[in-house]
């Protein structure tokens, strides 16, 4: 339950963030949700192998967090949550493959660490664009952009009704646990029946809260359509900013920078 | 049960995102079409619920550990599937964004694997048969346990699946499912506890909220030849698509043409293929490759760059650089943007 609560301040933390003022912030969404995705799919689509390619691709957060200022320590704290879970399941590959594949003097290492290694890297990156995206857009901003990417608009509205609400229903759930809790007098956990009556009263009361909202709604001229007034221009900044990072994305893709970085390092020796 | 985006390929994300997408218009539509606008703010509120309600825990009976509920079964029976499947894909949205709870190449997979198996299976085939059209509170608390249960079968042996044929773990078929359907069957079952202990509540206290979705008939058949047909067009395209990118790119090759031959070749097709790379490289690359020696640098140079062995000596070195300068490039941006603020 704590760490649950923890997550929810991460929410609005996050969410606070987005309303700070950089250059990065006032790009257009749509720009900063599609130069996320054209990363995420360039790191993907590496062999498993790869672990020196995928290096550059660190320029992009570096960037990114330094001129958004995000804070980083925040950052780090909310990836190390995480990692533990990708070292669950990549760990498997060093214990499945043992195939010797690179030789550094006396030290042999196998096919399994390298993709270990692969692994960690890949999910390093993906889970820090993603929380960059937030950090740097805010959740309206990518229902914005998700509406101009042609999403279907009951899907848009459902995103952003469901955000609105989770903070306050968050905050009924906690105050639930809270008030059975203290009257529980040290016991811990709750039992299947009283789980039950417990979701099941915030259940309803989530529904009369949704049609209070309905009527809320019809009241203001509601009739099953939604209007959204969003000026989304596309600047010459936001251009450029897509373009310049998709380029490298994609260069880095094809050329391994430190592969000849090394070489020049190693061949200058 | 929530996938990385680290364990996927582009192509098992394409097109499962392909598929999603899919989905997400075609109930859009249906609820849409249904014209039942009261839905809209119960949706939306509903899929908040699912989250606060994850703050409640429920300790499971002699284990001393607890757990939350997923919710993906209770939706589907407060709002039918297509609504359900809305609902579920935003929560996900959400989840991936705020908790990176699942990646977003991989939200696709996620919505597929968490939304399409108890809104479109697990939903109209078990719950609505087992309920029947006496609605009775013990009916009510079986099938919800059982849906819950048979929907998290389906899904984790789904994530199975799109792991396998992703290629970036190692584990074997076999200890993978081993791992997954087990530990999922423990999950489902407290999932199904915990859908049929609010459930079977929220009967005795406001039973007309069960009148809506269950009277209403089940369209469980139409979504899933939709849903054959879309899958099946994604992999064509995404397929087609990564094999004509890959004949540009040696190194893709392999992995693209594996993915897309599905999961009962991949094994065979992996094991022979590292085999043969692996000789390869002993034969070709580490003959080729001493330290120190400039002139073979030149020689190795074109064969590094994508080869097998993305690491090397050449490889560490430069990374280990490239990394330094990818800090130092944030370094200096933050200074000079403190320095101007």
């Amino acid at each position: 339950m704590a760490e649950i609560a923890g997550a929810f301040s991460d929410l609005s933390y996050l969410d606070y963030l987005s309303t700070k003022e950089s250059r990065i912030h006032r790009l257009d969404p749509r720009a900063k949700l599609l130069v996320v995705m054209v990363f995420i799919a360039c790191i993907v689509s590496f062999q498993r192998h790869s672990v020196s390619a995928l290096i550059p691709y660190f320029f992009f957060p570096a960037v990114m967090i330094a001129l958004a200022g995000i804070p980083l320590r925040y950052l780090l704290k909310k990836y190390l949550f995480l990692l533990p879970f990708a070292v669950l399941i990549g760990v498997f590959n060093p214990i499945f493959d043992h195939t010797p594949l690179l030789t550094i003097g006396p030290i042999t290492i196998s096919g399994g660490w390298v993709s270990f290694t692969s692994i960690i890297i890949r999910f390093t990156l993906t889970v820090l664009a993603a929380f960059i995206l937030i950090a740097v857009t805010g959740f309206n901003g990518v229902c914005a952009a998700l509406e101009r990417f042609h999403v279907p608009k009951i899907f848009s509205v459902q995103l952003m009704m469901l955000y609105r609400y989770i903070f306050v229903l968050s905050g009924e759930a906690m105050r639930m646990v809270r008030a059975r809790d203290m009257r529980s007098v040290g016991k811990k956990g709750t039992e299947i029946n009283v789980y039950g009556s417990l979701v099941g009263h915030l259940l309803l009361r989530t529904w009369d809260r949704a049609q209070r909202v309905h009527m809320a709604m019809l009241s203001r001229g509601f009739n099953g359509e939604f209007y959204v007034k969003r000026p989304l221009v596309l600047k010459a900044s936001d251009v450029a900013f897509t373009a310049l990072w998709c380029s490298l994305f994609i260069l880095f893709r094809f050329i391994n920078l430190p592969v000849m970085v090394g070489h020049l390092i190693l061949g200058a020796n | 049960m929530h996938m990385a985006d680290a364990l996927i390929s582009p192509a098992v994300g394409v097109t499962m995102w392909a598929a999603s997408a899919g989905m997400i218009a075609h109930c859009s539509k249906k609820v849409k079409e249904d014209l039942d606008e009261r839905k809209v703010p119960l949706m939306g509120v509903l899929g908040a619920f699912v989250f606060a309600a994850m703050m409640i825990n429920f300790s499971i009976p002699a284990t001393g550990s607890s757990g939350h509920i997923g919710g993906g079964m209770l939706l589907a029976i407060l709002l039918g599937p297509h609504a359900a499947f809305l609902v579920i894909a935003s929560v996900l949205v959400v989840q991936a964004l705020f908790f990176a709870d699942g990646g977003l190449l991989a939200l696709g997979c996620n919505i597929f694997n968490l939304g399409f198996f108890p809104a479109f299976i697990a939903y109209p085939f078990l719950f609505k048969k087992i309920v029947g059209d006496i609605i009775t509170p013990a009916r009510l608390t079986v099938g919800a346990t059982l849906a819950a249960i048979v929907s998290l079968q389906l899904g984790a042996f789904s994530v199975v699946l799109e792991t396998l044929t992703s290629g970036i773990t190692e584990l074997p078929f076999t200890t993978f499912v081993l791992l997954m359907q087990p530990i999922h069957l423990a999950i489902g079952l407290v999932e199904g506890i915990m859908t049929a202990a609010v459930v079977s509540f929220v009967w005795k206290a406001s039973p007309q909220i069960f009148e809506g979705p269950l009277t209403v008939a089940p369209s469980g058949g139409v979504p899933i030849r939709y849903m054959a047909v879309f899958l099946l067009l994604a992999a064509l395209v995404t397929g087609g698509f990564l094999s004509w990118y890959a004949s540009e790119n040696p190194d893709g090759l392999e992995w693209s043409i594996a993915k897309v031959t599905g999961r009962g070749e991949l094994d065979s097709a992996g094991g022979v293929h590292d085999f043969m790379a692996f000789i390869q490289e002993k034969t070709a690359f580490f003959p080729d490759y001493s330290f120190g020696t400039s002139e073979s640098d030149a020689a190795a140079a074109p064969q590094d760059h994508e080869g097998k062995l993305g690491t090397s000596v050449s490889g560490i070195v430069g990374g280990l650089i490239t990394l330094a300068l990818a800090f130092l490039a944030g370094f200096v941006l933050k200074r000079s943007a403190l320095r101007k603020s």
